[in-house]
């Protein structure tokens, strides 16, 4: 049996699943198997309204990435919400830069928290090497803006996930934008001293530990090493929920 | 404990009110007054919801606890509850001594309100009277009868006494744990953990991450945050509830790692904590 023989068997028990936890099994199954052909099923289970449905549907959706930006963005555009909401996650799961746009709107406007929140996360994973270079610095800097501002989010968990995603911006930047980099330096440390919120002044404080090691003396973490703030890296969704 | 989405995605206290009415603080001082109950439940709501700690607004709260007027057909009294709950988010310990006299109210609603906002005042004094009211469940028997003993709101008082460490009082506590009400059950398992230390009560929370049941997962989810269950980590990760509020609870294990302080070091629980945390966002 090839790829599409298998993707046209499991789209059809989605279809045909008759029950939540049928359409669940379902849906894990196809978005496991990781085809191509599978991206408008998976589109479409992230507008069923059933919660495990939409994260196994965008665990998959991340795991086949580039190929289901576009479909992504398109329904971005759609009149369901709930299904708007998955989609960002999706996105910002995949790191592709043609979601920039959509990301930071996302960010910045969105309603709900948790839409802002993956999208400040998506901010953060996007991968840089798909951008022309003649376009990083004007892109960058644009992220940069917007992470800044959204790191003032009411919210505390937006206001972690902008400091996941300062921490990696800070360190694609050294190289980039050195001039820049003491703006996200500033702005941590403000948070530092300011933040309400417990666990995001904590966040805050791991994340400078991580931009400038250097700095500070190795007393956690001693088999750290700077491969686990690789800019590409995809955050995985395995045990994500909602 | 509810720990419902609704309070999750609740708005930010940024003074901004999109549930129709903004007031300002001597507005809602003033309504608190109004001849409209309506007016007054709303003010009453608003001064807590927008953390309003400023002498008058404690005060008149305070005052609000022995409203006569504002009564439900079943004899409930909607603004004492309003009230009770505000004055707990106010953080001023001189609600203390009326909201144990609120723990005498007919009003079951009354009752819960004051304990929940005891606990949030912290002050030790009025462990006996939640003391008094636990009782009433008590002794086992009558708990493990067919008929599940509602009348006392026996999970603030439970979470109250292990919030504010009434250790002495751990054996009239432990029963709860055979309660027949899964919530009453883990708001005991909560409490003997905070009361004991003693693992075998957290992992009794990890075990019911695992249930059938939404509504219960999300409040263990809240238990094991609000004790700082460390071993819970991964169980609550993975537990199938809204990123939201496993990630509030894994935050609540981070706080208790950093000891609310900022820290200078971070040991490998809290590190492993903040990596599940970036994991779900």
């Amino acid at each position: 049996m090839n790829n599409s023989d298998l993707a046209q068997i499991l789209i059809r028990a989605v279809e045909e699943a008759d029950s939540s936890d049928r359409l669940l099994d379902a849906v894990q199954e196809l978005a496991a198997a990781g085809i191509e052909e599978a991206v408008p099923t998976l589109i479409a289970a992230l507008g069923y309204n059933n919660p495990g449905a939409a994260v196994a549907a965008v665990d998959g959706l991340i795991a086949i990435g580039e190929a289901a930006v576009s479909p992504l963005l398109q329904l971005i555009d759609d009149y369901n919400y709930g299904a708007r909401a998955w989609a960002i996650r999706a996105l910002a799961g995949i790191g592709d830069v043609r979601a920039l746009d959509t990301l930071l709107e996302a960010a910045k406007t969105d309603f709900s928290l948790s839409v802002r929140r993956a999208a400040a996360r998506g901010l953060g994973t996007l991968r840089w090497h798909q951008v022309p270079p003649e376009k990083l610095e004007s892109i960058q800097t644009q992220v940069l803006e917007a992470l800044l501002l959204i790191s003032q989010d009411p919210e505390w968990v937006v206001r972690y996930a902008a400091v996941t995603s300062l921490e990696t911006l800070a360190i694609a930047i050294a190289a980039t934008l050195p001039e820049q980099a003491s703006r996200i330096t500033n702005q941590l440390q403000q948070m530092l001293d300011t933040d309400v919120d417990l666990g995001v002044r904590t966040r805050v404080k791991f994340a400078q530990e991580k931009i400038q090691p250097q700095q500070h003396q190795e007393v956690f973490a001693p088999k750290r090493k700077l491969q686990d703030t690789e800019v590409s890296e995809v955050p995985h969704r395995g045990a994500g929920r909602r | 404990m509810n720990f419902s989405p609704q309070k999750i995605e609740d708005l930010s206290p940024t003074g901004d009110n999109a549930d129709g009415e903004s007031l300002t603080v001597e507005q809602a001082l003033a309504n608190l007054e109004s001849a409209d109950l309506g007016l007054r439940f709303y003010a009453a709501w608003w001064l807590g919801r927008f953390r309003i700690n400023e002498p008058a607004a404690v005060t008149a709260l305070i005052k609000a606890l022995e409203d006569e007027a504002d009564r439900t057909p079943e004899g409930g009294y909607p603004l004492r509850r309003n009230a009770a709950r505000a004055l707990g988010k106010l953080g001023d310990r001189q609600a203390v001594s009326s909201l144990i006299g609120c723990l005498d109210c007919s009003d079951f609603y009354v009752r819960e309100a004051a304990a929940q906002s005891l606990e949030m005042l912290g002050d030790p004094v009025c462990i006996p009277a939640l003391i008094k009211l636990l009782a009433v469940g008590l002794p086992l028997e009558q708990l493990i009868s067919k008929q599940p003993d509602l009348s006392q709101p026996y999970e603030a008082l439970l979470e109250a006494l292990g919030t504010l460490k009434a250790t002495e009082f751990t054996p009239l506590v432990k029963p709860f744990l055979e309660h027949p009400m899964e919530l009453v059950q883990y708001a005991a398992a909560r409490a003997m953990y905070q009361l004991t230390q003693e693992p075998v009560y957290g992992e009794r929370l990890v075990q019911a991450l695992a249930g059938e049941k939404l509504q219960l997962r999300r409040a263990v989810l809240a238990d094991l945050g609000a004790i700082g269950y460390l071993p819970a980590a991964d169980a609550i990760a993975q537990t199938l509830a809204e990123n939201s509020l496993k990630l509030i609870s894994l935050k609540g294990l981070l706080e208790h790692q950093v000891n609310h302080i900022t820290p200078s070091t971070f040991s490998e629980g809290a590190i492993k904590v903040m990596n599940l945390m970036d994991s779900l966002l």
